[in-house]
């Protein structure tokens, strides 16, 4: 009896090590395929439209890793922009983050070195994708570290797809969290793996990725206040191990060192509040390892000593240094916050004091349908993860747990946090998804076993296989979870894994470790039911993800199109006119427009803005928001005064454009009555009513803003009817005095004005002196009106 | 009845505690008595509801803080023989580990006195040598042989590790100096 079994014993290990290295390159050819996958699901808008880049803020990188690419890194650290926020000029070394464009700089120069010739701006279309593709592998690294392989592929599957991180990322959308999303997720990664191995070597790449985090996106935040509120919690429920040392204390030093390098960040990584949580709990860190030293070496009655000794000591100290630093952060106004960061914690903050940070779309509350447009099905699965987080918990299934809750709560506050939540939505349905198929096909193969052990035509052997299949059920878990895992992978094919499975457990060796776990064994048909079931819901969130990535997210806003009976128009009215700028002006006139389009004008028209996106000066933009809300004459005073030569607004009254500049018309006045107090917002209101109709208020008629838009509008179809509002505009006739219209568009959706030079005579006083001399009165004109006050 | 001692004692009641060591069984109940009636307080613990207590059970709420002073010398004693059980080369990573933290100290005195003007150098200084002093005690984490959990982690591996966090930390020092 020995003997045999002794046989089946290597036969089984040999066999056990060919499932091994079946599992493992299966497992590689699904992450290959999973990659392929995220690649894939984001060229849509490439199909649909062009390679092209998309919307605004990647205008901006594209044109600074033009720049990189041009003249060399030196350059780049050290450029100063003059071509933007004229007459102030922007440090581009010191205020961008530099990781996206490094990143794709890097890339470009890589492969054109192997005489690939990829331009510029394709590299920059790309980097999105391939990225997304390095997000996912990360995400499975991530979730095996937390639950297991399938667990992990799981969510790898479910993070290549999820619409969220697709809106953010589709090739042409060259955006800094192209990259940020993926070092976020691998700095999680490589925290986690310190933490259960414990190794330095981690701990070092730890901060080297966090480093990476830091240059590529202003969210790093996240991460250095996450990883220490874990760091507690641990503490806090009685985790502590020095692997928890090891993960933390290095990651804070060298982590704050390395984000000082980046000339964004400098001494903000020390000197704003957002810095100071991990600091804190560095401190307490070492307090705690310093108690659990000392217990180790003393006796428990002198530890008890000890202790009261060191708290009542302590607690002065500790005390005093707390009163010191509230009294530092509370002498500055924000309490040592950056704004947006207040306004993160506090929703209301912007709306009341920084109404530039309120005007953006994108740092609105969203509303509860747009959960389950970004993350669809994963709303409902993320509670089940997190119960099965907790049987058991471990360190990193705490960790998971944290990061989602926090990103919860983020997402609540700013719709484009979204996409911080996906992530761990998704970890979390992974692990959900793959416990769900664990439980039923241990039960279908349970259920089957006890169907062939009830077979009448039992053989001896059949007998055996059974018995080893009915103990094979009383595995361990690692034979299960392996063979589960080779099945839960692909999903298109279940049921040719699932005879493959049953194939090797028949097979299988009893372990070597017969654990009377008692299982949890659901009847046959609910189980395949269930499994049936689960793959539809797969399906459909497949389906959900496909659609959104086509319809909604593919847009690349400066190319817009519309179905109709004739069939398909396209609106390249923003290209028109950004051409029609740099072939028909000089090199060195400047274009005065409202922010949004900024970075668009200096990357395509290669022209001097005013005010762009990056909005870090409220002032000028009020300047601008001042100059649009006033008469002609005001205006063209402020527009001269700041050098201007041609003033572009984008109007959307023709061909119902819906966020063109009427409609922003109010943050202008918002912003410019911010700074300039004679500019009141009730002016342009109706009524408490913003309209442009008959029924609008004189101001609002009179505003540049009105005039440039709909100037010769009447023209189109004799009544003046905006598509958009829905109504005829209030003032049809009128001529313009200090601006000349020197280019349309095809559609009217950017119209470019320029100003007129000042008059030589001014005929006007003229007329009141005819009585006097000729020479006399033009000397007395001349020196009445004073053209540049 | 109140003798020179006692009188001594009532006048400079600091140095009661110290004495009691040696004077310890006739002198208290008496003087510890008219301390309390005098100042409402005895000299270390419990309050004047202790009274009967004092009387009673003598010597122990009175002897508490000479107890905390000897259970201090106690504490730091075991303290003392405790760590010098330790093997030597934890006890040289001990050094390194003060060393550096005394460094860091000396730094943030400097700088208190000349100012803080290149802010970078002395974050750069400040860091580097509280960097040092962690990764000097991560690696005695790792190389104790008392830790459980790192048993199948040989020390070449954990000290490999050391060396090449060091070599990023001081790169980064390096450049941060200015």
């Amino acid at each position: 009896m020995a003997e045999p079994e002794s046989s089946t014993a290597a036969a089984g290990a040999g066999g056990s090590r060919l499932r091994n290295a079946f599992g493992g390159v299966l497992c590689a050819f699904t992450l290959l395929l999973i990659g392929v996958l995220a690649f894939s699901i984001r060229l849509f808008s490439v199909i649909k439209y062009e390679s092209v880049i998309h919307e605004f803020d990647p205008y901006f990188n594209y044109r600074v890793t033009q720049f990189l690419s041009k003249n060399g890194i030196y350059e780049f650290w050290n450029w100063f922009d003059d071509r933007t926020w004229y007459p102030l000029g922007r440090v581009i070394g010191g205020t961008v983050y530099p990781g996206l464009t490094l990143t794709a700089g890097t890339i470009w120069w890589f492969v054109n070195s192997l005489n690939i010739p990829l331009s510029v701006e394709t590299v920059c279309v790309f980097t999105a994708p391939i990225f997304s593709a390095n997000a996912s592998w990360a995400t499975y690294l991530l979730t095996k570290e937390a639950k297991g392989t399938g667990a992990g592929l799981m969510a790898a599957a479910i993070l290549a797809m999820v619409p969220s991180y697709i809106s953010r990322s589709v090739a042409g959308s060259y955006d800094n969290e192209a990259v940020a999303i993926f070092a976020l997720i691998f700095t999680f990664y490589l925290y986690v793996k310190t933490l259960n191995t414990g190794s330095l070597f981690y701990a070092t790449l730890n901060a080297l990725s966090y480093f990476y985090m830091v240059c590529s996106w202003g969210g790093y935040t996240f991460i250095i206040n996450l990883i220490p509120m874990h760091v507690l919690l641990c503490i806090v429920t009685g985790r502590y191990s020095s692997r928890l040392y090891i993960a933390y204390a290095p990651l804070v030093i060298l982590g704050t060192l390395l984000a000082a390098l980046v000339p964004v960040v400098g001494f903000n990584a020390v000197m704003t509040s957002e810095h100071f949580a991990s600091f804190l709990v560095f401190i307490i860190l070492h307090v705690v390892a310093l108690v659990y030293y000392i217990k180790g070496l003393l006796t428990p009655r002198l530890f008890k000593v000890a202790m009261t000794l060191v708290i009542s000591v302590g607690l002065a100290v500790c005390f005093a240094v707390v009163a010191i630093l509230v009294a530092l952060v509370a002498s500055s106004p924000t309490k040592g916050w950056s704004g947006r960061s207040l306004s993160l914690l506090d929703p209301t903050y912007a709306s009341k004091y920084i109404p530039i940070i309120a005007s953006v779309s994108e740092h609105q509350p969203p509303t509860w349908p747009s959960y389950f447009m970004d993350i669809n099905v994963l709303a409902f699965l993320v509670p089940a993860g997190i119960i099965s987080c907790f049987l058991p918990l471990s360190d990193a299934s705490s960790f998971v747990v944290l990061y989602l809750v926090t990103a919860v709560y983020f997402s609540g506050v700013m719709v484009r946090l979204m996409l911080v939540l996906a992530p761990a939505a998704c970890i979390l349905s992974g692990i959900a998804l793959s416990e769900a198929f664990n439980v039923l096909t241990r039960s279908i193969k349970c259920q089957l076993a006890k169907l062939f052990d009830d077979s009448p035509a039992a053989s001896g052997d059949s007998s055996a296989e059974s018995s080893s299949a009915s103990t094979a059920s009383a595995n361990s878990a690692k034979n299960e979870n392996r063979s589960e895992k080779n099945e839960t992978a692909p999903k298109e094919k279940p049921s040719k894994k699932n005879r493959k499975k049953e194939k090797e457990v028949t097979e299988s060796v009893p372990a070597k470790h017969k654990k009377e776990k008692k299982l949890l064994v659901l009847p046959m048909e609910a189980s395949v039911m269930g499994i049936l079931l689960l793959i539809v819901l797969g399906g459909f969130y497949v389906v959900h993800c496909v659609w959104a990535a086509a319809e909604a997210y593919s847009a690349p806003s400066i190319v817009l199109t519309s179905r109709s009976r004739e069939g398909l128009h396209v609106f390249d009215d923003f290209r028109e006119a950004y051409a029609w700028l740099s072939h028909n002006t000089d090199v060195d006139d400047k274009v005065a427009s409202w922010w949004d389009y900024g970075y668009q004008t200096t990357a395509m028209a290669n022209r001097t803005v005013i005010v762009d996106n990056n909005t870090w000066n409220n002032t000028h933009i009020a300047t601008v928001g001042t100059a649009m809300s006033s008469p002609e004459k005001a205006a063209w005073e402020i527009f001269n005064s700041l050098d201007v030569k041609y003033v572009l607004v984008v109007f959307g009254g023709l061909v119902g454009y819906p966020s063109d500049d009427i409609n922003k018309f109010l943050w202008m006045v918002r912003i410019g009555g911010g700074v300039f107090p004679h500019i009141k917002e009730p002016d342009y209101l109706r009524d408490g009513n913003y309209r442009v109709d008959a029924q609008a208020t004189p101001t609002m008629l009179n505003c540049l803003m009105y005039k440039l838009c709909y100037y010769r509008f009447v023209e189109t179809d004799g009544k003046g009817f905006d598509r958009v509002r829905g109504y005829e505009i209030g003032k049809k006739h009128f001529k313009l005095t200090h601006f000349e219209e020197v280019f349309t568009t095809h559609h009217w959706m950017v119209r470019i004005y320029k100003l007129k030079p000042q008059k030589n005579r001014v005929r006007g006083k003229l007329k009141k002196l005819k009585s006097g001399s000729k020479t006399s009165s033009t000397i007395a004109a001349g020196r009445k009106k004073n053209p540049w006050q | 009845m109140p003798s020179t001692i006692d009188r001594i004692y009532l006048k400079l009641p600091s140095l009661y505690p110290f004495t009691l060591l040696h004077l310890a069984p006739l002198r208290t109940s008496l003087v510890e008595r008219r301390r309390i009636e005098e100042t409402g307080r005895d000299s270390g613990g419990g309050d004047i509801g202790d009274l009967p207590f004092l009387l009673i059970s003598g010597y122990d709420k009175i002897l508490r803080m000479p107890r905390a002073t000897s259970d201090a010398k106690l504490l730091i004693q075991s303290l003392g023989k405790a760590y010098a059980a330790t093997p030597t080369n934890l006890k040289i990573i001990d050094l390194y580990v003060v060393f550096a933290v005394a460094t860091a100290l000396i730094q943030v005195v400097y700088m208190g006195i000349v100012g803080s003007f290149p802010f970078n150098s002395f974050l750069s200084g400040i860091l580097s040598c509280i960097g040092t002093a962690v990764l000097a005690v991560c690696l005695r984490i790792q190389v104790n042989k008392d830790n459980k959990e790192f048993k199948d982690l040989p020390p070449e591996r954990a000290f490999a590790d050391f060396v090449l966090c060091n070599l990023v930390l001081h790169l980064v020092i390096m450049n941060f100096l200015g």
